[in-house]
Formats: C-alpha cells, sequence, structure tokens
C-alpha cells in the first residue's frame, strides 16, 4: 500500500448528506474484476449527463455543468470535503479504488458510514471525521476563496489551514501506524500466525460443528 | 455483575488476539462469496502466492450478474449476453475450482442469493462469526450469527488468515413490544425502525432486534429485519437463538447431525443476551403502532406509513435534511403533500436478499391471486431467491398464481435489487420494490425506488398505485 504521510491539496466541496456507493461508483462499472481505472467514473450518475458504461471512451460523454466537480476551479483537487453519512450503502470497495483513482487523498466529512470508513485505510485514502460546526465554516471558506487548499499531516494528526490556523483531528493509532509505513493488513496478521492457530484448535474442540462439514 | 449482551458473548468467543488501541483479530467461522466483490481478492492471493487458510470456511455462489428468465439460463454462462459480467461469472467459477472452495454454480439448483442460500443450506449457522463482500450480510444475525459486511481487501484478508482486524461495536438494542396487526410485516417493523433513528442510527452499534413482535417472526421475517440493519448504518444486525432458529436450521445440508447436533443445539440456546446485559442505547416500538410503509425519497429513512403523505420539505427545520429532501423530491418526482396511495406505478419488483424467500412469496401470492396486473404497470417480476425457493414455490402453485395474474416468474438472482443484470427500472418509472435501497439510480439510470412488502408490492400491483394492503385483506377475507 501507498505510503500517507502529508498530503497538500485543493478542496472540492461535495454539498450533500447522505452520499451512498451508488452514487460514488455505480453498479455497472463492478463487472471489472480490475482493482483500478474507476476514476473516469467517479460520481458518475452526476458527473455526466448520461448513463455511463464499462468500456465506453468518457472523453465523448456530455458533462453536468452544474455538478461541483466539473467546474474549473476544483480541477486536480486531492481532498474531498463531505457531508454526514457520507459512503452508506454497500461494501463496494470500488468506492474508494475510483475516489483514488481519480486522485482523492482525504476526505472530511462530520460522520462516515462504517464499511466505507474502513475500506478507505486499506486503500491509502485517510477519512478524516470533524465536528459538523468545523466542516460548516470549512464549506463557507472553500466556496468564498477560490484554489482553497489544505495540508494534513498524518504524523502530527492536524490539518492546515490556508490562514496559517490548524485544526486537530483523531485517528487509531494502529491505522495510522499502517498509512505511514503503506503496511499490508495480511502480512501483519500473519505475524501473529501462531496465535491463531492456537484459536482455531481450542475452538475446534468446544465448536466442532462449525469445521469441515459440506453439504 | 453485568451480564453479557449476545454480541458480547460471539465477540468473546471468537477473539484471538486484541491490541493495545482496541484494534482486535477475530476469528471468522465462515466466509460467503460472490462475483463481484471477490476476483480482486482472489488475484491478491495469487500475486502473493498464498492459499486460503481454511478452505472448508468458504462457501460461494454468483449472483448480481445472474440472468433471470429462463431462456437464458438454460443456455449457462453463454446466457449471460454481457461479456464483462459473463468473465465474472466464469472468474468465480475458475477461482473456487482453482483455490478448492465449495461452489453452488449459476446453473446448480440450490443456486441463488447468497444471503438466501448460506442460511438455507445450513452454511449459517448459530454463534458463528460470518462474512461477505457485501453489506447486507447482515442478514444472516438472524441466526444468531455475528455477520456483517466488508469490503474486497477484507475478503482477501479472511482468506489469507481467517481472521477479521476489528474494533468492538458498541451495544444497541432495538425492542419491539406486543403484536403487529395483520397485513404488517417483517419489511414494515425494519422501515419503521429505519425511519425512527435514521439511516446512521446505528452507525457504530451491532443491533439486535428482540421483543415480542421479533420473537413471534418466522425466520424469514428475522432475515428481512437483519437483512436492513444496515440500512440504518448497523453492520451486523442480531436476534437472539430460540426454538424457531433451531426448528429452521435441523437437517439442512450443512447442519450438523445426530449427537453433534444435540451438542451444537445445547451451546446454541446460550445464544441470548443476558437478563442484565448492558447496552449503550435502548429504541423502544410499539408493534400496534406500525402501519405498512412506502419510502417516498431516495434514502430508506424517506419512509412514511401508507396512510401518511409525502412530506414538505420546507417544514424541516435542520437545514442539511430540507435540502436532502428537496433534492430527494425532486429526483423522485413527487410533490410534497401528495397522498402516498396516490402514488403511480410503472413497475413491481419482488425479490432481493430482503424479500425474496417462501414465507414473502406465499404473502405476495395470497393478494394477486384472482386479480390482474393493472393496465398502467409495464413491468412485474418475481424473482425467488434460490432455486430451492423457486421449487418449492413451483410445488405450492405460486408460480401459476402470479402468472395467471400477469406477473412474470423468473429464476434466481439479485436482478432488479441493484440492476447490474438485464433487469433494469427505466429512467423516470416508479418502482414498488420489497428490495433494501431506494438510492438514486440504484434500480436502473434514473429509476425512482419505493420500499414496500411483498404483500404491498402485489397489492400496488393490482391497483396501479399504492394502497393499504389491509383493507384488501380485509376484501379476502369476506
Amino acid at each position: 500500500m501507498r505510503k500517507f504521510e502529508k498530503q497538500s491539496g485543493l478542496v472540492m466541496p461535495l454539498n450533500r448528506a447522505n452520499v451512498d456507493t451508488d452514487f460514488i461508483i455505480p453498479k455497472q462499472f463492478l463487472k471489472s474484476i480490475k482493482r483500478s481505472g474507476f476514476g473516469v467514473n467517479l460520481f458518475d450518475e452526476h458527473r455526466y449527463l448520461d448513463k455511463g458504461e464499462p468500456g465506453r471512451d468518457n472523453s465523448q460523454r456530455p458533462l453536468n455543468p452544474d455538478f461541483v466537480m466539473n467546474q474549473p476551479r476544483y480541477q486536480g483537487a486531492s481532498v474531498l470535503l463531505a457531508r454526514e453519512n457520507f459512503g452508506c450503502g454497500s461494501s463496494r470497495e470500488h468506492a474508494p479504488w475510483a475516489l483514488d483513482d481519480y486522485g482523492f487523498r482525504v476526505i472530511i466529512a462530520p460522520s462516515f458510514a462504517d464499511i466505507f470508513f474502513n475500506n478507505c485505510f486499506k486503500n491509502g485514502i485517510l477519512p478524516i471525521v470533524l465536528d459538523e460546526k468545523i466542516v460548516d465554516r470549512l464549506f463557507g471558506e472553500v466556496e468564498e476563496q477560490e484554489g482553497y487548499a489544505l495540508t494534513v499531516d498524518l504524523e502530527a494528526q492536524q490539518i492546515l489551514l490556508p490562514g496559517g490556523e490548524s485544526i486537530p483531528f483523531e485517528v487509531d493509532a494502529f491505522r495510522k501506524y499502517c498509512l505511514l509505513n503503506g503496511l499490508d493488513d495480511i502480512g501483519l496478521t500473519l505475524q501473529d500466525a501462531d496465535k491463531i492457530k492456537a484459536f482455531e484448535q481450542q475452538w475446534r474442540g468446544v465448536s466442532p460443528w462449525y469445521f469441515g462439514v459440506q453439504g | 455483575m453485568t451480564g453479557k449482551t449476545l454480541y458480547d458473548k460471539l465477540w468473546d468467543s471468537h477473539l484471538v488476539t486484541q491490541r493495545d488501541d482496541g484494534t482486535a483479530l477475530i476469528y471468522i467461522d465462515r466466509q460467503l462469496i460472490h462475483e463481484v466483490t471477490s476476483p480482486q481478492a482472489f488475484e491478491g492471493l495469487r500475486m502473493a502466492g498464498r492459499r486460503p487458510w481454511r478452505a472448508d470456511a468458504n462457501f460461494a455462489t454468483p449472483d448480481h450478474n445472474i440472468p433471470t428468465t429462463r431462456n437464458e439460463r438454460a443456455e449457462g454462462l453463454e446466457g449471460i449476453r454481457d461479456p464483462i459480467s459473463r468473465i465474472q461469472v466464469k472468474t468465480l467459477d475458475e477461482n473456487c475450482h482453482d483455490f478448492g472452495i465449495f461452489e453452488l454454480d449459476m446453473n446448480d439448483e440450490r443456486q441463488g442469493i447468497v444471503h438466501v442460500v448460506g442460511p438455507e443450506q445450513g452454511a449459517t449457522l448459530p454463534g458463528m462469526t460470518i462474512v461477505c463482500g457485501d453489506s447486507h450480510t447482515s442478514t444472516h444475525g438472524a441466526l444468531g450469527a455475528l455477520a456483517h459486511g466488508i469490503g474486497t481487501s477484507e475478503v482477501e484478508h479472511v482468506m489469507a488468515t481467517q481472521c477479521l482486524l476489528q474494533k468492538k461495536m458498541k451495544n444497541m438494542l432495538i425492542r419491539v413490544d406486543g403484536r403487529l396487526n395483520p397485513g404488517v410485516t417483517a419489511k414494515d417493523i425494519v422501515l419503521a425502525i429505519i425511519g425512527e433513528i435514521g439511516t446512521a442510527g446505528g452507525t457504530g452499534y451491532t443491533m439486535e432486534f428482540g421483543g415480542e413482535a421479533i420473537r413471534s417472526l418466522s425466520m424469514e421475517g428475522r432475515m428481512t429485519v437483519c437483512n436492513m440493519a444496515i440500512e440504518a448504518g448497523a453492520r451486523a444486525g442480531l436476534i437472539a437463538v430460540d426454538e424457531t432458529t433451531l426448528d429452521y436450521i435441523k437437517g439442512r445440508p450443512f447442519a450438523p447431525k445426530g449427537e453433534m447436533w444435540e451438542r451444537a443445539a445445547a451451546a446454541w440456546r446460550a445464544l441470548v443476551s443476558d437478563e442484565n446485559a448492558h447496552f449503550d442505547r435502548v429504541v423502544v416500538i410499539d408493534a400496534a403502532d406500525i402501519i405498512p410503509q412506502v419510502t417516498w425519497g431516495t434514502s430508506p429513512e424517506m419512509v412514511a406509513p401508507i396512510t401518511g403523505e409525502v412530506p414538505d420539505p420546507e417544514q424541516e427545520s435542520n437545514p442539511s435534511r430540507r435540502e436532502n429532501m428537496r433534492q430527494a423530491l425532486k429526483y423522485m418526482g413527487l410533490q410534497p403533500g401528495m397522498k402516498m396511495t396516490d402514488i403511480k406505478l410503472d413497475c413491481i419488483f419482488i425479490g432481493s436478499c430482503t424479500n425474496s424467500r417462501i414465507e414473502d412469496l406465499r404473502a405476495a401470492a395470497a393478494v394477486v391471486k384472482g386479480h390482474k396486473v393493472a393496465a398502467n404497470v409495464e413491468m412485474a417480476l418475481v424473482v425467488p431467491g434460490s432455486g430451492l425457493v423457486k421449487k418449492q414455490a413451483e410445488a405450492e402453485g405460486l408460480d401459476k398464481i402470479f402468472v395467471e395474474a400477469g406477473l412474470e416468474w423468473r429464476e434466481p438472482g439479485c436482478s432488479m435489487c441493484l440492476a447490474m443484470n438485464a433487469d433494469q427500472l427505466g429512467a423516470g418509472k416508479h418502482c414498488a420494490s420489497t428490495s433494501n435501497r431506494n438510492f438514486e439510480g440504484r434500480q436502473g439510470f434514473g429509476g425512482r425506488t419505493h420500499l414496500v412488502s411483498p404483500a404491498m408490492a402485489a397489492a400496488a400491483a393490482i391497483n396501479g398505485h399504492f394502497v393499504d394492503v389491509r383493507d384488501m385483506l380485509l376484501t379476502l377475507d369476506r
């Protein structure tokens, strides 16, 4: 996994609550057996005016001029500012894959859906929960100032605003460690292989009916 | 001393190790696999030269991309017209073969929606920890198993290590007291709960459902309730084990047999929350107050009783919520103040992991029997949850009732719940759907979904607009 250290980038505001994973990446793009190439279809149903299909040349499709992502001032954004319950709905990891592939590295919202939140960390994206009042303020500032950018320092757990002010944020120690070092969860878990084997042996004794039964 | 909740018991019995910050490794007894969220996980194993930690803990069946017409199904893989979908289903077959994983392939009689097939085969058992790369894995909590949806990276992690990295959730109890009125079903219970606590109300919690109304439900009804725990934000839903649970499981192919069954059943009877267990949040609902529910918006929390009206965003004080309501009504093409019974339908969908089990089909058939689908309904699909549900329904003659009424009787799969196959809702069309999500575009680009129970969807089919199924049942009784 890519290491996350410090990230400076333009902020794109998505002023909408309960953005679900169908909104982030519609189902027809889930037919792919790959992990990459979803960025061009991020927010597909709102970004384009027509219906997207896998394999289509997206550069030929009509863009929705009213969607925030198509405004020139937000091109190249890497920080997504969102509203409450971002990422609700399905467990599709295609959602963070699409956000990452487009170039988003940080998502700031007052709250996230659990599965999506978890999936972000597996893909080098940092989801940050901030108080709703601070998020409101950021929405105001981003919309007011063209070129509004933030720096997110994961090590220090601080967000640096353009005026020099910094806002602290919380992150689980283990997730922070994995992101900072770009660590693969599986490798780390397998360091505990002996504990897993010991547990499994004990559990098989207690509940043999969960093992080896085939219909 | 404070007792333990059912969730506490399941967590404690599967805890392998815990780190200082509370992150734990939880042992996983069963992983259910389908074609959409698994190919990248298998590819990851291959790239790292890894094998599944315990192949026999995995159970696969394709469901999302599967065509549902008889002719397409008869052709096997070639019947999947979309080449990208076909590759995805074929890839699942190949991966299961290469990694020694049990699979019910698309033309196996037992194939179906993974959340219908798992319990049906006894691959879901009480006391298990269960994961699947699908958010509706919460369904399996109805059998007293700790079950939730995970992403593809976690699918690979569980395959490789038999464990999931998790922090313990908080405990929530939703107690539904008393008895339901006739015509009110499990679907109405869970929609009413979501309407009450909101689509993020359960975020960070494991949600146990209890109370007389829940205890009185069949296993099918309990699965409907737990299925939609995720729509209230909770990754896992739970219902305590009782004799209804054990009666349902006994004799199923993957369930223990003989002396092993007796031992297992004895252990499973302890899978209930202790009397003095502590819940971080308790919500109490009176079953008698629940009226058949219909969603009017683009989130499952945007729901109203059939006797109600489409709400007015201008009456909402929270600005973010008000804006959300405006966006939803614009997308849905509905006006504030409109009666729910005035919403006309173009399409009816009876199916999905929420409501495609035998009891659901019986309830829908009872309502449509002897009637015809209304002229303005362009498409009406009944998609059984599995090949075995289909077989049972046909043995009971339900297929004939549906076909005579003008509904299409299809082959099992996820179908128009998420419209990854050819079953799609047209732009601007209103659908009475027994599925679980009414998000924008969920059932098809521009489609407008109204979530309801199977009985309510059936009643809408023959009237062409929503009606209170309780009124129809009164007529039926006479």
